[in-house]
């Protein structure tokens, strides 16, 4: 259909509803301002009614619908518990929306307007009001309970024993850098960073930076059963590591260091098991809004068992490694890395 | 101004020879001081909602433009180029520009639609007629309100045009990105005009907001105690003050951001590598802007919700025919959630790697505030229970505000709670969030007042059937849009993303998200019969034939159909009850009017 054709179409429709309406109000008045006023209150009524019914009925089509399309079980031990309070919620909020907007539609309908009806002048009732706000203050501190004794288990210290991985955002990809063999991450300074050699800018005098690995492929590989703590950055604005098969978010800021850690439970060949799909990754998007790039800026976790980790680790080379002996080039232009889909 | 002499409260209009049916004022007024640079209150008001409305189609087409991008991230729209030109070239939308828009629709929306159309709009018309003052305190400043607001919006409207396209990094433009050139193509000089009319933005809202505030505690006629009142002034009254008191903090975010743009301040920059160079900032922080932007941005959808409740509750009395339940817990409420909207801010920042223990403080304040919140609504079911609803068009939108409220309200309890907004946040699920709590919603409750107060601005009705068809497209189109980006949300599928066809986790949403974008497009046709209906009913509505169309006890509708400058002719009604005497009169009327004496032995409310 061209772009002149609908405008046309749609004018008409415009002007066929507004003939109506104009029509119907005439009506009315030939009818007599009484008699259509009643008519039009009754339809009304019963026009709400069917919306609640008919709304109902969608809610019901639209959970059938997308039940399937939704995530699967928690892949991070914290994720569970999140669930666990997730459905928690969803009973306190879906009972009391239930209740309220069945009161409204059934009192809306109830209480129409007929000829023979007076309104009951009722203007306080101190009781009333002393129970609602009594009820719903219970339930808001049962909520808060729950929330903050899952939030503080989210945000404690990760555990001695957790593995330790930096992540850091840029516009518009995720580089990640591993501590190597003496454990320890390196220090860096944003002044020595240069997108040919050193793209996180490590400095080379501390000597526990010789050994850290850096993938610039946005993978990140953790090793499930094993907590890992995630020591997170950015180079220039904003982002945000967001891990929706494992629950957790957290923001990458330039100028400080923010982290989160979790546990998985589930490793990749487990997951696409799972779900029965054979292309399943678990994605880490950005949430965080960082520019034209942003809806691509996409990395992927790969959890292994542990053989298979170490199997991996063992064929990586320290980013030192890599860029030994290649004098310092001068900084060029910013290269994406292989996950950005390039614009323009 | 020579014929109108405005000298306080109770001082009568000197200009008392108004026909009642010529509806304008019999001296000579110039075309330029009766409708442009008029001081009226209700002109004023006038000119707040047809701004509003030119911005809100503008802002609802954005929505179409990248509800298209989203609904059919492979198709092309050859219309779009026409439109857009070079942002849309082929009939597909740049990134760039759907950003672009993205960012205007969102500030459009909630800054020049929903809060200085919908406060500025009512607070003008309502406050003077309701309370029985001529005008406003000062109507000169009123007036400078209006031409501020004016002023911003027009810089707005041209950063559209400029070429670097207009400011991209979100309607909350937290830097870096907003901050620096490099970051992004509408860091540059469409985000120095967003700024600089976020700027008179602010000026415009604290001088109408002063404004509101001095008139509401000073002008009221006598009799007109602070609890004799309608809920609309009192709403309108915290409207002003979260204004006043929160607009400041966003201007210093605003004056911080400029002076990090252009004169190399720190102020929230620190150790930034960009377009291949280290800058030399150190020391800022990024956060500190989300703090100072989110003091006013919490606040701000008080400010939007508040003179919509306020609409509400006198709507729903007024076609109950039945007084509003618990008027004092209505405004005890309401100076709760101003209070406690103070301080919740931080909720729109758990994951910035703030403190947790600072977090847990926010959870408790956010989850305490719908207390309130949960209070009001109940008040307003009691409030039609056993009435003598009639379904009229306000009335309609009334009930709609209702159910939106509590839909769109419940899903704050995931948000605020931060161990779930851990998931959720940043994601559709705030996006259906606060559209259906804030965004439509909101719109539901001006609505409502539209409708129910347009014989008071133009002494005609809007169009019965098109209002009622008006309704329901919007109020189905609404769920059918918002409900089904909770599940997509729950899912993960992050907010502000151009395209999610290369997500192996979201990609599974492709028919929904084309769903929702065909009814977005239906609702926003929808709107424009709205739009039809408010300006052909302006000149060719029904006419009004009486004063008090409604029925309704409150003062406005005491004056003239189309009442002049001035507002009373003669003197200015003493008020002897509250504003919802909704009982038998005993000749047969089901309402007492505010102006009436109380009768031997009746108990005053
Ligand atoms: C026709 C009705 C509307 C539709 C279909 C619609 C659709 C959308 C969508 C899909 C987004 C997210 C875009 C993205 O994240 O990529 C969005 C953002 C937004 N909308 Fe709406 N919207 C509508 C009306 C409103 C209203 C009435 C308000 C007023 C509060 C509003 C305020 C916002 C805001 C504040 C944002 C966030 C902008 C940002 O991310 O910076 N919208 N809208
Ligand atoms: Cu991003
Ligand atoms: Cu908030």
């Amino acid at each position: 259909m061209s772009g002149l054709t609908s405008i046309v179409l749609t004018c008409l429709v415009f002007f066929i509803i507004y003939q109506i309406a104009k029509a119907s109000e005439l009506a009315a008045i030939l009818r007599g301002e009484e008699k259509s006023k009643a008519q039009t209150n009754r339809l009304m009524a019963w026009l709400l009614v069917a919306f609640f019914f008919l709304g109902l009925f969608g809610i019901w089509e639209c959970h059938q619908y997308l039940m399937d399309k939704m995530l699967p079980e928690s892949a991070s031990e914290h994720g569970v518990e999140y669930d666990k309070m997730f459905t928690v919620t969803i009973v306190v909020t879906g009972v009391v929306f239930f209740l309220t907007q069945t009161l409204l539609f059934w009192f809306s309908f109830r209480y129409q307007s007929t000829e023979k009806r007076t309104s009951f002048f009722y203007p306080h009732n101190n009781k009333l009001e002393l129970i609602w706000t009594t009820i719903p203050a219970i339930a808001m501190a049962v909520l808060v309970v729950i929330g903050l004794k899952n939030w503080g288990k989210m945000t404690s210290e990760a555990p001695e024993e957790a593995m330790v991985v930096e992540v850091v955002g840029k516009q518009f990809n995720w580089i990640m850098r591993y501590p190597g063999a003496d454990g320890t991450l390196g220090k860096r300074d944003f002044r020595n960073i240069n997108d040919v050699d050193n793209v996180l800018g490590m400095d080379w005098d501390d000597k526990s930076n010789l050994d850290d690995i850096v993938l610039q492929n946005g993978e990140l590989h953790l090793v499930k059963g094993k907590p890992v703590k995630l020591i997170i950055g950015s180079r220039d604005v904003i982002h945000d590591v967001g891990l929706p098969h494992f629950r957790m978010k957290m923001d990458a800021v330039p100028g400080i260091v923010t982290t989160m850690w979790f546990t998985p439970r589930f490793t990749n060949a487990e997951m696409k098991e799972k779900t029965g799909n054979p292309d399943f990754v678990y994605e880490i998007s950005c949430d965080q809004m960082c520019g034209k790039g942003h809806y691509a800026m996409r990395g992927t976790v790969i959890v292994h068992t542990q053989e298979e980790y170490d199997a991996w680790l063992s064929e990586q080379q320290s980013y030192y490694a890599i860029n030994n002996g290649a004098p310092a080039a001068q900084p060029e232009q910013e290269i994406d890395s292989v996950n950005v889909i390039t614009m323009k | 101004m020579s014929d109108v002499i405005i000298e306080g409260t109770n001082v009568a209009h000197t200009d008392a020879a108004h026909g009642e049916h010529h509806g304008h004022e019999h001296h000579e007024q110039h075309f330029i001081t009766k409708y442009i640079f008029s001081q009226d209150h209700k002109i004023i008001g006038k000119q707040f909602l047809i701004t509003g409305i030119f911005w809100a189609v503008i802002g609802a087409l954005m929505s179409v433009f990248f509800r298209l991008q989203l609904g059919f991230p492979d198709d092309t729209f050859p219309i779009m180029e026409k439109f857009l030109g070079e942002w849309a070239k082929g009939g597909k939308l740049s990134p760039e520009f759907y950003y672009a828009l993205v960012t205007m629709h969102g500030t459009i929306l909630v800054f020049f639609v929903l809060t200085a159309g919908l406060s500025g709009t009512f607070a003008n018309l309502l406050i003077p007629l309701q309370i029985g003052a001529r005008d406003m305190a000062s109507p000169f400043m009123n007036m400078l309100s209006y031409w501020f607001f004016f002023l911003s919006s027009v810089i707005m409207f041209i950063s559209l045009f400029v070429q670097t396209g207009p400011a991209s990094g979100g309607w909350t433009t937290y830097p870096p990105l907003s901050a620096l050139k490099e970051a992004s193509i509408g860091s540059g000089l469409g985000m120095d005009l967003w700024l600089t009319s976020m700027a008179l933005f602010v000026v415009s809202s604290l001088l109408g907001g002063l404004n509101y505030i001095s008139t509401i505690l000073n002008m009221r006629t006598k009799g007109m105690t602070m609890t004799r009142m309608p809920l609309t002034i009192w709403a309108l009254l915290f409207t002003a003050v979260l204004g006043v008191l929160s607009f400041p903090v966003l201007l210093s975010g605003f004056v911080l951001l400029i002076f990090d743009r252009n004169f190399g301040t720190s102020f929230y920059l620190s150790e930034i590598f960009i377009a291949g160079k280290a800058l030399p900032n150190i020391g800022g922080s990024a956060i500190l802007y989300q703090h100072l932007f989110w003091f006013l941005g919490h606040p701000e959808v008080y400010i939007i919700m508040l003179p919509g409740m306020g609409m509400a509750s006198e709507v729903l009395s007024c076609h109950s025919r039945k007084p509003i339940f618990g008027y004092f817990a209505m405004i005890i409420s309401l100076i709760g959630i101003t209070v406690l909207a103070f301080l919740v801010w931080a909720h729109h920042m758990f994951v910035t790697g703030m403190s947790p223990f600072l977090g847990s403080i926010f959870v408790l304040l956010t989850l305490l505030i719908a207390v309130p919140s949960a209070v009001k609504v109940f008040n307003w079911l009691t409030t039609i229970w056993k009435g003598n609803i009639r379904f009229t068009v306000p009335m309609m939108f009334a009930l709609g505000f209702v159910s939106l409220f509590i839909s769109g309200g419940l899903t704050g309890l995931f948000l605020g709670n931060s161990a779930l907004d851990i998931h959720l946040h940043d994601t559709y699920f705030v996006v259906a969030h606060f559209h259906i709590v804030m965004g439509v919603s909101a719109f539901f409750g001006m609505f409502a007042g539209i409708y129910h107060w347009f014989p008071k601005m133009f002494g005609r009705f809007m169009n019965n059937t098109l209002g009622y068809i008006h309704f329901f497209l919007t109020f189905a189109g609404a769920y059918l849009i918002f409900w089904p980006m909770h599940y997509e949300g729950i899912a993960g599928m992050p907010r502000r993303y151009y395209d999610y066809t290369a997500w192996e986790s979201f990609n599974q949403f492709s028919d929904l998200n084309a769903f929702i974008s065909v009814a977005a497009i239906i609702v926003f046709f929808a709107q424009l019969l709205f739009v039809v209906n408010f300006f052909v009913s302006i000149f060719r509505g029904r006419k009004c034939l009486t004063k008090n169309p409604w029925d309704a006890p409150t003062l406005e509708w005491t004056t003239e159909i189309n009442p002049g400058h001035g507002n009373w002719e003669g003197e200015i009604p003493t008020v002897h009850r509250w504003p919802y005497d909704y009982k038998d009169d005993g000749n047969g009327n089901d309402f007492i009017p505010q102006t009436v004496p109380l009768k031997d032995g009746e108990e005053a409310h």
